[in-house]
């Protein structure tokens, strides 16, 4: 039988997604319609003798993701669980911790999968992959081809193209390495705990002969990318198998609205019925749209391409929203256009205003482009990205809020353009 | 054409004559500085529409101000009644009668007619007697305050007069009328929106039935017979529609002259812009202060636009 783990971090990690994550933890946060985890445990759901996916993330335990755990068991019919780390323990220590959480039942096999990335989840492809190449128990690293220059902002591998054996890891290098990269999903047997466990025992003696040091840096907080890939590489247990599907990571705000375009255009054959269409008395709809069924959307509006409507969302008359996600209870009213956008829950935007950002989406040209993961400021500017409207944000009628991001509970007076609005 | 160009649905050229007309003046001469087809049509047209004998003349290199009154000597001789001058980006109240009446009470060679204005040093300005009104000096764009009048470009001649301003000044010759009311120089074009404020303004004090009302719009809005206005649409205040227009649904304009011929679709937004003959502007576009004409110009939709676009453009 075969598991699945997902990590899901924690409050101090995915902060690049702030302000969306003050209101819900990120891994929750809706992608395409649906949670961000709910496409992984989907896609987990679906591989025959799966029997558990288990959630390892430091979030306290809170109302949100109970919620979501019990509608996805319901849903899925598959046992799933969340096990809370005592602390911030890195890819690797996460895992180890909760070892006999996973081999119990005695697994063949389990996936590892980061919730921050969006993909075409090729689960069962990777395991006859496994089953073909190398040792009965090698490990499987899911792996895609990025364009050079933006490779080195990943974990770069290095494979025997007849094997596709990996020879080398590098995380995030500062030259030129591979462009083959890292995407954050993995095929373990329980004998990777071995590695992991030389490793913990290591780190622990290191600390044993180095002062207390500051409190971050734990023996138990492993990282599964720099301390056993890098280690793993070119011992003839560690297998690289690339997919030409979709990927994308999901860092930054701006991310989310290209990652829903990844999965809306997948909705077409894994679930058409979460794709709006043109209907008698509804809106126009072009392109990929998700609209929530309890959401409600004057018939003059026009929507898409790219577009999610969240649930209790209102659309008033003539307004026009294009590759942007809207909120739960959100107010757009009559003729306002919404672009390159996220609104957030139960934000107002006034009549006739614009709410505008710039898209920070890979270079259509370039088959390999991945997203950019831009610092907020560059040059001293800011750097124009997705407009961001915090929850409970209200915008005036009439202004323009271009390529800004305004925090949560803020009641704008005027228009701005490239500001942080705290 | 500069002098055809509409202010609040009409050219300003003959916003100037029809005043001019009823002041009884009977012959208009128009000095420009390039023969053009449409202007000569239009005059025509006006001519025989108001009665009255229109000449052209035409200054075949730039002389200045005083260039055209040279060449117009000629025409002027005819008689010894004194004329009006006028340059041709002013727009106010006309008060060419009152003028006519003031010219005559001093008997002196000429009025020039003044306004106050709050930033003289942009203009040429006029230091005159307060009580009698007997001009000093001119002073071009005075770096140090001393006058608030300048020069409104509206003047009236004896003939026998026909030399430059200043040696007239000198020899106590000229003289200066106050303007009452709004005065503009539409020349610029960001002062031609500031100007069409005043004169709809003006409009409502005199003659507010030329104003549209009703819901949806919003303080003083002139709207050509011809044009067209959609459902849900706020208009207004200090607005222009011209004739043939097409407002489409859901259209928010405030500050705005529209021209000729010009569609404006659904869900824009347009604040301080001029928009030129026949452009089109499209769904939700949002447009803010483009202050030159958007001439003949196709905005594609959802575009945001903060510049102006002179020429016949697409703009992506």
């Amino acid at each position: 039988m075969l598991k699945s783990v997902i990590l899901i971090g924690g409050p101090q990690k995915g902060t690049r997604f702030r302000p969306l994550s003050f209101e819900v933890p990120k891994p929750l946060f809706p992608v395409a319609g649906v949670p961000m985890l709910q496409h992984h445990i989907e896609a987990c759901a679906k591989v025959p003798n799966m029997k558990e996916i288990l959630l390892i993330g430091f979030y306290q335990p809170n109302e949100e993701l109970n919620r979501f755990l019990l509608n996805a068991q319901q849903e899925f019919k598959i046992s799933i669980r969340y096990l809370q780390e005592y602390a911030a323990l890195g890819t690797g220590g996460g895992i180890y911790h909760f070892r006999d959480q996973i081999v119990s039942g005695s697994p063949e096999a389990f996936f590892v999968l980061n919730a921050d990335v969006c993909s075409a989840f090729p689960l069962t492809e990777m395991l006859s992959f496994q089953k073909e190449h190398g040792e009965p128990n090698s490990f499987v690293i899911l792996g895609t081809t990025a364009n050079r220059k933006q490779s080195m902002n990943y974990g770069c591998i290095v494979e025997n193209e007849e094997s596709n054996e990996v020879l080398h890891y590098v995380e995030k290098p500062s030259t030129f390495v591979s462009d083959i990269i890292n995407c954050g999903i993995y095929l373990f047997n329980p004998d990777i705990f071995q590695h992991i466990g030389a490793v913990f025992q290591k780190n622990q003696q290191d600390m044993l002969l180095e002062e207390p040091t500051n409190g971050w840096h734990r023996a138990e907080a492993i990282r599964l990318e720099q301390d056993i890939f890098t280690a793993l590489a070119g011992q003839g247990k560690l297998y690289v198998y690339k997919t030409l599907s979709f990927w994308s990571q999901i860092k930054s705000a701006g991310s989310a609205i290209y990652a829903s375009r990844l999965y809306l255009n997948q909705y077409h054959t894994t679930h058409p019925e979460r794709l709006a269409s043109n209907k008698e008395g509804g809106p126009k709809i072009t392109g990929n749209v998700y609209i929530h069924p309890t959401a409600n959307i004057d018939p003059t509006a026009v929507l898409g391409p790219n577009v999610s409507i969240g649930t209790g969302v209102t659309i008033g008359a003539g307004v026009r929203v294009r590759e942007s996600i809207i909120l739960h209870g959100a107010n757009l009213q009559d003729h306002c256009c919404v672009l390159n956008s996220i609104v957030g829950w139960d934000s107002t935007i006034g009549k006739w205003a614009r709410v505008e950002g710039t898209p920070s989406d890979p270079n259509p040209n370039d088959p390999y482009a991945k997203i950019d993961s831009e610092t907020l400021f560059r040059e001293g500017k800011l750097t124009p990205s997705i407009t961001i409207l915090g929850c409970n944000v209200t915008i005036p009628s009439e202004v323009i809020i271009l390529n800004s991001i305004v925090l949560p509970h803020k009641d704008l007076n005027r228009g701005f353009k490239n500001q942080i609005i705290l | 054409m500069k002098a055809l160009i509409l202010f609040c649905n009409k050219p300003i050229l003959l916003h100037q004559v029809e005043a001019l007309v009823k002041a009884g003046v009977d012959h208009v001469v128009l000095a420009v500085s390039y023969m053009s087809e449409l202007l000569e049509r239009e005059m025509r047209v006006q001519e025989q529409r108001l009665g009255i004998r229109i000449s052209l003349s035409h200054e075949k290199e730039p002389l200045g101000t005083a260039g055209p009154l040279a060449l117009a000597r000629d025409l002027l001789n005819d008689n010894s009644e004194p004329f009006f001058v006028l340059n041709s980006d002013v727009i106010c109240d006309f008060p060419f009668k009152d003028l006519l009446q003031f010219h005559r009470n001093h008997g002196k060679e000429g009025t020039i007619v003044v306004t106050r204005v709050e930033e003289p040093s942009k203009y040429g300005v006029v230091v005159y007697e307060a009580d009698s009104g007997r001009i000093h000096r001119f002073v071009e764009k005075p770096q140090v305050f001393v006058s608030n009048k300048i020069n409104a470009g509206m003047y009236i001649f004896n003939p026998s007069m026909l030399k430059i301003f200043p040696v007239m000044a000198g020899e106590g010759q000229l003289y200066a009328m106050e303007l009452q009311g709004f005065w503009m120089d539409i020349g610029q074009p960001k002062d031609f929106l500031t100007g069409m404020c005043m004169y709809l303004q003006s409009v409502r004090q005199h003659a507010p039935e030329r104003l549209r009302t009703g819901p949806g719009f919003l303080g003083n809005v002139l709207v050509d017979p011809t044009a067209q206005i959609g459902e849900n649409c706020t208009i207004g205040p200090n607005v222009t529609i011209g004739a043939g227009v097409v407002v489409e649904d859901g259209v928010r304009i405030k500050r705005c002259t529209v021209l000729k011929g010009s569609r404006v679709r659904s869900h824009s937004w347009l604040e301080s812009c001029i928009v030129g003959w026949s452009s089109s502007v499209g769904q939700w576009v949002r447009m803010e202060n483009v202050t030159l004409y958007l001439n003949g110009a196709n905005v594609l939709p959802h575009k945001s636009i903060n510049e102006s676009v002179p020429e016949p453009r697409i703009i992506m």
